[in-house]
This record gives C-alpha cells, structure tokens and sequence, in this order.
C-alpha cells in the first residue's frame, strides 16, 4: 500500500501550508456553516460543513510511517437514513442547536443528490510543524429539486427545504453562518430577492469563478433575537432563464465494455475543458483481484494520439489478498478528451466467495483523480483561517490554480455465474450413470439365459424374407 | 443351437445365486465402509472423561499462614514447642456442584531478632515499616505476628490489627490452652484478610442457583481479561455552562496508582469524553421546601438508557466497559439531588449500576450565577469527583468493605487505595470464578459436541479444549499448593482457551446441512443399487428355505 503514499504527500503539501502560516487556534473550536447555491435550473444546492479541532497530541510519535498507510474503498453502501445518525452524534451540539438542528433526516434522504463526509487530519499548529491540532471535518451536500416540489416557482426557503428553521445559535461554535450565494443579484438587482435582507456580503473566487455570497451569522443577536427564529428565503423577481450550467474545466466518466464473460475493458474519459491551458491529474485506480488487468493492453490516448504519463505505480494483485492498484500522473492537453483503457479477464471465484445476489454484478470502486485546475480568474492565497470554510474544500495553492479530487462513478461488473445448484446436479446424474451400468452388469452376472429355438420366425424375420425375395436372393 | 441340458441350467442357477451373494458380500464389506469413511465429519477426539471429571473437582484454597511468636506471647512451656504446623480445614457451604475447601496452613514459629526488635517498638506503623524491609511475600500467603498479652504495640482496647500489606497483629495470651486460643484468632484475622464465604458466593454469582441474595452479589464486573472504563462529562446545557474538568491530571493522580495495584487482575485501559446536549431520561421532581430539584430512587434505572445511546465506547473494545459519568444538571433543573428510599438525599449525590458503571451528579455552586453572565465557567473539583468514582470502582470490582472481627483495628488505606490482601482476596475470587466459568464453557461444549454428531471438531479445537482442561487442572493444583500468582495466570488461560474452542468458527461449517438434502443425494445411487440386491437376497432366502422344507414333506 505504499504507492498511496505520492497521494497523501499531495495531500499535505496542498492542504499543510495553509494551517502553518496563522497562530494557534483556540482549543477545541467548532465552526460550523451552511452555504446555499440556487442552480439555475431551479434546483438548489446545500452544503453544511462542522469543523472541530482540537488540540491533542493523540499518537504522535516521529512522522508519519508510511508503512501503514491503507487505502480501502467500499465501491457501493445502500443509503438510509439511519446513515445520518452516527454521524450526527459526532456533533458536539449533536442535532439539539445551530445549523444541525436543520438535519432532519427524511428531508435530507428525499434528495436528488447526497453526499456525506468525514475527514479527519492532523492540522500542523505552528510553521515548524512541532505541534499539532487535529481536525474533524463533517460535510454534507444536498441538492433539493425546488422547481418540481414548489410548483414550477424557483423560489425557495429554509422551512420549505428542511422543515425546520433557525432557532439558536450552538453554543459552542465559535463560528456559526448561512452563506447564500447571489452572484447575480450583484449583476442586476432586479433579479432576486432574500429576505431577511443579509447585513454584509462576502465575495471570493470559487473553482475559478467570481462570486458573492449573502452572509448570516448565527453569533450575531440580532439576526435571531428578534422573532426567535431565521427563515431564511429567495425570491426569484425576475426568473432565471434555463441556461446551461457551465461545464466545470475538468470531469470523468468512467465504463466497462466489451462482449462475453471471458474480457473487457475498463475506460477512464478525463475531459479538460479549458481552453488553453494543460495541466497534470493524478489517477488512482484499484481494481478487485477477480479482474485480472493486462497492463501491457494499457492505452492512454488524447486528441488521437499516444499520450505517455510522466509517472506510472503498478501493483499486481494477489489472489483474495490484494487488489490492483494503478497510479498514474496524465498531462491532459487543453481543450481536450483523455481516454485511459486497460484490458481485463474475469476469474472465476470459489463457490462460496459469491455474494447472495451473483447475477446482479460485482462492484469496481471509484477511481479517484486529484489535480490543481488552472482558473480563469487569478485569486490570491486566503488566510486559512479567516475565511470561510467551504473555500477550503477546493484549496488554492498559488492564485492560479485550485485543488480538485474526483470520484468517477462505481462500475458493475457480470463475472462469471455458475449455477449453483450443479453440484447437486452433477452428483445426481453421475449415481444415476453409474446407477444403470451397476444394473445392467448385475442382471448379466446373476440371471441365467435359456436359448428357445423360435417356432415360426417374427415379424423381423418375415421382413428380411420379404426383402431376400425381392432382391432374388433364397430366404432364410 | 443345442439345447442346454438341465444340468447345465442348474450350474447357471447357481453361479447367479453365487455372483448375487458376492455382489451383496462387496456391497456390505466394501461399499458401506468406504461410503462411511468418505462422507465422515473429521471430528478429533475430546478428553470427555476428564471434562465430566471436572465438575466434580474439589477445588482446596490454601492460604499459608505464618504465625510468629514473640517471646513473651505465650507461656514459656508453650514456646519450646515451636516451631510446627497446624492445618485449618473448613468446607464453604456454597449450593454448587464443585465442593470448595479452605484450608489455612498456620506454621508457628520463633520470631527472629530483628522482629523481635522491630515488634517492640513504638507503634504498629513503625513495626510495620521495619518488618517490610527483608523480604517480600508471595501472592496470597499471610504473616500473623503474636504479641504479648500487654504489649504496647496496639491500644489498650484492641485485640488484633490489620495491616496495609499481608502482615497482621494478633496480641497473645498467657493460658495453658495458649495454642487454642490463638488458633481461634488467628483464624478470624486470616478470614477476613483472605476467604470468607461472601467472597466466593460473590464470585460465583452467577453459577450459583437464584436466591434473595445473589442480585446483590452480581454487582461485581465479570472475570475478564481486560477492562475498560470511560469516564465521560455530561453537559446537558452548554448556554449556561461552560464546564472544564481536568481529567487528565485525575487519572494520573487517583485511578492510574489504583489501576496498577490492580494490574495483576487484567488489563485497563482509561479514555475521557465531554457530551454535551446529554440528558437523562427522567424529569427531576421540584421540591418547594428545599427549592431544589430531586431524582427518585425508583427513578434511577430510567435515567442511564437514553444517555446511552451517545457514550459509544463499547463500539470500540471489546472488553467489558465500566462508564462513569459527571452530570451537570442543566440550570433550569439545579441543583439536583438523589433521594435514597426515606426520601433524604444521598450524600455522595451518585450512584451505580451493577456491572455498568456509576453517575454522579455534580451541582454547580449557586454563588457563581450572581456574579457573571451566562454561559457560567465552572471548574469541576476533581477530588471530590474521582473520591465517589474510585469508590464506586472498587465496588464494580467487587472489593468490597471488609468484615473486621471484633476489637480488631484496621490500618488507613495505602495511598493506591487498595491494601495488598484485598487484591489477593480479589484474586482468589477471580481464579474461583475463572475455574467456574472455563469449567461450565467445557461441559457445554462437550453437551453440544455430544449431541449434535455432525460438527466437525479440528484439531486446533480439540487442542484448545486439551489446554483448558489442563489449565484448569493446573490452575486447581496451584491453588491447593497456595500459590496464587500462578493459579491466577493458569485460570486465565483456562478461560481464554475454552472459550476460544467454543465460540471458534468452525464448529459451525457443516451444521446446517440439511437431512433431507443427504437423501436427495444419496438416493439415485442407492435406490437402484439396493433394490436388485436386496430382491436377489430375499429370492435366495424363499429358495433355500424352500428347499429346506421339501425334505421333510418327502418323509
């Protein structure tokens, strides 16, 4: 598992510097914050982020060894809602205070769109890294259809999308906020409406783009103080028109193809969309053991053209001990489509190593790409601190680029099915088999054979006479 | 073709009945043996006799007594008989199949100078602090040290004294029936330093049939090999406390020093958490005469389910857990009480679940709110704290208070608070309940095997089960040698043997394989080839029994 260790380097290299550079937090802070971004085709998008970071020097002995670093994927889990409990309990102000109390889990569970995290991480507290703070982040995104549930309106609101509103703020946090986004109020301010009226605005670029947020902070008595409780609502005056939404500079795709049960193939598509800039994307892909991957079949091709990576890790598998593991390092030339296609063969697994369900397919996990995507407009480094959470999830290194991880999508894969049943199968036939030779041998060995001379001849001797005749030849 | 004569027809008659008969003879000898022998479980062989032999095992707990005299603590004829030994064999009337014995082997002898010496000192501390020097005891063992009759040693009024480690004081006297007297003594002060029955009866709570008694007597934790114990804060109201313990520090100063003494009986493990939103399940009653609010003790068992649910620590061990939990109650419910059966309120303002772990409720000082706004900072007083969760500790560990024969003075706890004999007397118990268990493990396990024949028994089980019985043999003759330490660590590894070879996952491969499945199998196989035979053998059987019969119808 050592070859996840480039990955976790990046990692820290991304994310470690920023924390570095600020002096210590106060122990054992919350922050907590909730962004809302209407989508243009009525849909809107909500993510709640929780940070907690403590001070705490839990296990830390010398760096990090390397040695036991793993890696683990579960490519598919059935989501329900009892998936929103113990990860609520990890709230300090559980789901009693604060943006949790929005956390209602049948409204978030009838979602177009989930996503639940938990990252935890040792956050460097001073520019020497001799100390450390851990941290303990909880995301949750959501995508809630408003055109659909409110009857063709855009408009939308707290109580209408969770049933519940705003009551206190969590007294532990010591920052708690509502960012809303409203890039094109700032345009034309005829377009929409959000009430109550934000107090300030915050405005920052975001996956290369510019944009502004209406900002509510909870701390803040007078938001809440006055009717005990925050709703906070949009109203579309002007509604928007159905344009597409821009195509972000870099997506995947992923899928199996091939014919039969014997071969396939697996392909990556990596789209860099921008129009003039190339940049490097880090692909990590594991594949189950069952797949056996040929690597010398592998292809990387853009624009019709071999593409070489700079930079190729390649674990074998073992056989129920260890999956695939491919790690590549892709420049993907600007404006263009990225295929990486790798051939397999599906083994065939012991009888009991069938899941209950065989015929519906064995699950591939995700593979995950990591790269710093050049933006289009230059944002400075942010103080790491200071600044709103949600800006850390897709950190800026140096202005021009940002950091983004991508998770293709799961692939289901047939393997070979046998019928299970055929032991059973082969056992009944082989006793019949050997059933019918043991009874012929037997009735050859036991009974005894009397020769009668027959008195006229039957009915196949009178045939063959029948046929002597006509040939001319004397009968029997 | 000629016609066969009827001699040769009966030479045909003859080899058939002759070749039925062989098919049948290498069916019998050969198929049915190689059909066995193909389609057995493996099942290694398990020391049956000697499981069924352990439940009728007398287990004799030996607890070596030396008994030194000094000189003028008996009479001088009495002296020139030292040094020997008397044996003190009791039965502990326990209704248990195993029959428990103990037996306290008291070897008189002289003091040496330096006892002497040290003996007549001062006080009993100063004794006792020159006495620990030369050398140390063996787990379980016990020195009586006999004083003369007006020694200054002990106060006027007191008869006897129990010392912190494994050494006692017991004053002499000046009679001819010396030896009897003293034997009577030194009996109760060892009694009550190792075995008594409500030791055992504790330990074995749970083998033992239900009587009035035995709820109070499961309060103890099980015997395990490890424990873990979490002490959480629960702050049901963070807008108006801001409460800081320093647990840290707590742990280090009061439970570590008490967990290493205890160490010899498992492995502990200590984390902390803080909850906040955390309530109990019950609403506390308002008393206007006290303005104060109570919990009642019926209400008490309603209070732990719902704060439950949020410890969370028994997900990540898999030792049995031990939860203390602080509550500071929310400011509309403070302060609150725990009101015993009478109606007044406990003074510690906890209490414990057996087996589970304790609360207290921690009232925050009503002075604090006048000064300052809300949210208030509330420094929990560790002392007070960790004195009630030590105490309820060594309750959940089943030490409890001894029983101190009278005019009997008993020395102030060691500052681990745990003196040395009560951890032997914790270990005797363990090492009883311990045999117990792997003991009962053993017999079900044998049952099960006994009863259901197609479970396979591999090797490593039947090796794991050969090493219980034998650790627990071991561990019984240990015992009866009185060294505990070893008896200990024997019956440990009985448990942790017999439970791995019961609960190990291959006992349950082939169990579920269905009767009617084997015949769905078999009978292909079996039918067409049983019939002919069994036909041919009947018809041989009609013939020649026929034939038997025609000669007497001849005569």
């Amino acid at each position: 598992m050592a070859a996840a260790m480039p990955l976790a380097l990046l990692v820290l290299l991304l994310l470690g510097p920023r924390g570095w550079c600020l002096a210590e937090p106060p122990r054992d802070s919350l922050r907590e914050e909730l962004v809302i971004t209407p989508l243009p085709s009525g849909d809107v998008a909500a993510t709640f982020q929780f940070r907690t970071r403590w001070d705490s020097e839990l296990q830390r002995e010398g760096d990090t060894d390397h040695y036991f670093l793993r890696y683990a994927v579960l490519p598919r889990e059935v989501v329900c809602t009892e998936n929103l409990t113990p990860w609520k309990k990890l709230l300090p102000c559980s789901s009693k205070a604060g943006l949790s109390v929005l956390l209602k889990a049948d409204r978030l569970f009838h979602t177009s769109y989930h996503s639940q995290a938990v990252h935890i991480r040792p956050v460097c507290r001073n520019a020497r890294c001799t100390s450390i703070s851990w941290e303990l982040r909880q995301t949750l995104s959501v995508v809630f259809d408003a055109f659909i549930t409110g009857q063709g309106k855009k408009d939308w609101s707290l109580f209408r999308m969770f049933s519940r509103t705003l009551t206190e703020p969590c007294p532990l946090a010591s920052e708690s906020r509502v960012y809303v986004d409203i890039t094109t109020y700032n345009q034309d301010n005829e377009t929409l409406e959000v009430n109550p009226p934000p107090t300030t605005t915050y405005q920052d670029i975001i996956l290369g783009t510019r944009k502004t947020y209406a900002i509510y902070d909870l701390l803040d008595t007078a938001m809440i103080n006055k009717s005990r409780n925050l709703n906070i609502q949009l109203k579309w005056k002007r509604p928007p028109e159905n344009e597409a939404p821009p195509v972000p500079f870099l997506h995947a795709q992923r899928y199996v193809s091939g014919y039969g049960l014997q071969k396939g193939e697996l392909s990556t598509l990596l789209y860099n969309t921008h129009p003039y800039r190339a940049f490097p994307v880090l692909l990590l892909d594991t594949v189950p053991w069952y797949l056996r991957l040929y690597v010398h079949t592998l292809t990387i091709t853009s624009k019709g053209k071999e593409n070489k990576p700079s930079y190729i890790h390649y674990q074998p598998a073992q056989d129920r001990l260890q999956p695939h593991l491919l790690e590549m390092l892709i420049q993907l030339p600007a404006n263009s489509v990225t295929k990486v296609s790798i051939q397999f063969e599906r083994a065939l697994l012991k009888w009991t190593e069938y899941t209950p369900d065989p015929n519906h397919g064995f699950y591939v996990s995700p593979s995950v790409l990591s790269a710093l995507v050049p933006s289009v407009v230059a944002a400075k480094p942010v103080d790491w601190e200071e600044s709103p959470l949600f800006n850390s999830l897709f950190p800026v290194s140096d202005g021009s680029n940002y950091f983004v991880r991508l998770y293709t999508e799961p692939l289901l894969v047939n393997l070979p099915t046998p019928d299970f049943s055929m032991p059973y199968n082969v056992i009944c036939l082989t006793c019949t088999v050997v059933a019918v030779c043991y009874g012929s041998f037997y009735n050859l060995l036991t009974r005894t054979f009397h020769i009668e001379e027959p008195r006229t001849g039957g009915l196949a001797k009178r045939l063959a006479n029948l046929i002597r005749r006509a040939r001319g030849v004397p009968p029997l | 073709m000629a016609v066969a004569g009827p001699a040769a027809t009966d030479l045909e008659v003859v080899r058939g009945k002759r070749a039925a008969l062989f098919f049948a003879a290498v069916a019998i000898v050969l198929g049915l043996p190689l059909w066995w022998k193909t389609t057995e479980t493996y099942r290694a062989s398990l020391p049956y006799s000697q499981i069924s032999g352990l439940n009728a095992l007398q287990l004799r707990l030996m607890v070596p007594v030396t008994v030194v005299f000094t000189r003028e603590s008996v009479p001088l004829d009495d002296q020139e008989k030292l040094p020997f030994t008397v044996v003190h064999e009791r039965e502990i009337p326990l209704k248990y199949k195993m029959k428990i014995k103990c037996r306290f082997q008291k070897a008189y002898r002289r003091a040496l100078d330096h006892e002497e010496e040290a003996l007549s000192s001062g006080s009993v501390q100063e004794a006792e602090a020159m006495l620990d020097e030369p050398q140390e005891q063996a787990e379980g063992s016990l020195t009586v040290y006999m004083i003369s009759e007006h020694s200054s040693l002990l106060p006027q009024d007191m008869m006897s004294y129990i010392g912190p480690k494994r050494t006692a004081v017991v004053r002499g006297i000046m009679h001819r029936e010396a030896f009897n007297i003293i034997g009577r003594r030194i009996v109760q002060v060892a009694q009550a330093m190792s075995l008594t029955e409500d030791v055992l009866a504790a330990a074995l709570a749970d083998h033992l049939p239900e009587d009035k008694w035995s709820a109070e007597k499961r309060r103890p934790l099980k015997s395990s090999l490890g424990y873990e114990i979490t002490f959480s804060l629960l702050n049901p109201d963070p807008k108006s406390h801001d409460v800081h313990w320093d647990i840290e520090g707590a742990v280090r100063r009061y439970v570590q020093p008490f967990l290493n003494a205890l160490s010899a009986a498992g492995n502990f493990s200590v984390d902390s958490q803080i909850l906040y939103y955390a309530m109990l399940g019950v609403n506390p009653r308002f008393d206007s005469a006290s303005s104060s609010y109570y919990l009642d003790m019926h209400n008490l068992p309603h209070v732990i389910n719902p704060v439950e649910s949020r410890l969370g620590s028994s997900a990540a061990s898999l030792y049995p857990v031990l939860n203390f939990l602080l509550y500071v109650p929310e400011l509309a419910h403070s302060p609150l009480y725990i009101q015993d059966k009478d109606g007044a309120p406990v003074a510690t303002n906890a209490f414990h679940s057996p087996r589970w772990g304790g609360i207290m409720v921690y009232n925050v000082d009503s002075k604090t709110y006048n000064a300052s706004v809300l949210p208030v900072r509330v420094e929990v007083d560790m002392v007070r704290v960790m004195e009630v969760f030590l105490a309820q500790l060594r309750l959940l560990f089943g030490i409890a208070q001894p029983q101190v024969p009278p005019k009997c003075l008993l020395s102030g706890p060691k500052s681990e608070g745990l003196m040395t004999w009560e951890l032997d007397r914790l270990l005797w118990a363990r090492s009883v309940e311990n045999l117990a268990t792997a003991t009962t493990t053993l017999t079900s396990l044998a049952q099960l095997l006994g009863k259901i024949s197609n479970i396979v028994i591999k090797d490593d089980v039947a090796s794991e089960v050969y090493r219980a019985v034998a650790a627990v043999q071991k561990s019984a003759e240990e015992l009866a040698s009185g060294h505990l330490a070893s008896a200990f660590v024997a019956s440990q590894e009985a448990v942790t043997s017999s439970e791995r070879a019961f609960f190990d996952p291959s006992l349950l491969h082939l169990l579920y394989f269905p009767d009617d499945q084997k015949f769905a199998i078999y009978i292909p196989l079996f039918l067409p080839m049983a019939v002919p035979i069994l036909l041919s053998l009947v018809k041989i059987f009609l013939e020649t029994h026929k034939s038997w019969k025609k000669p007497e119808k001849t005569d």
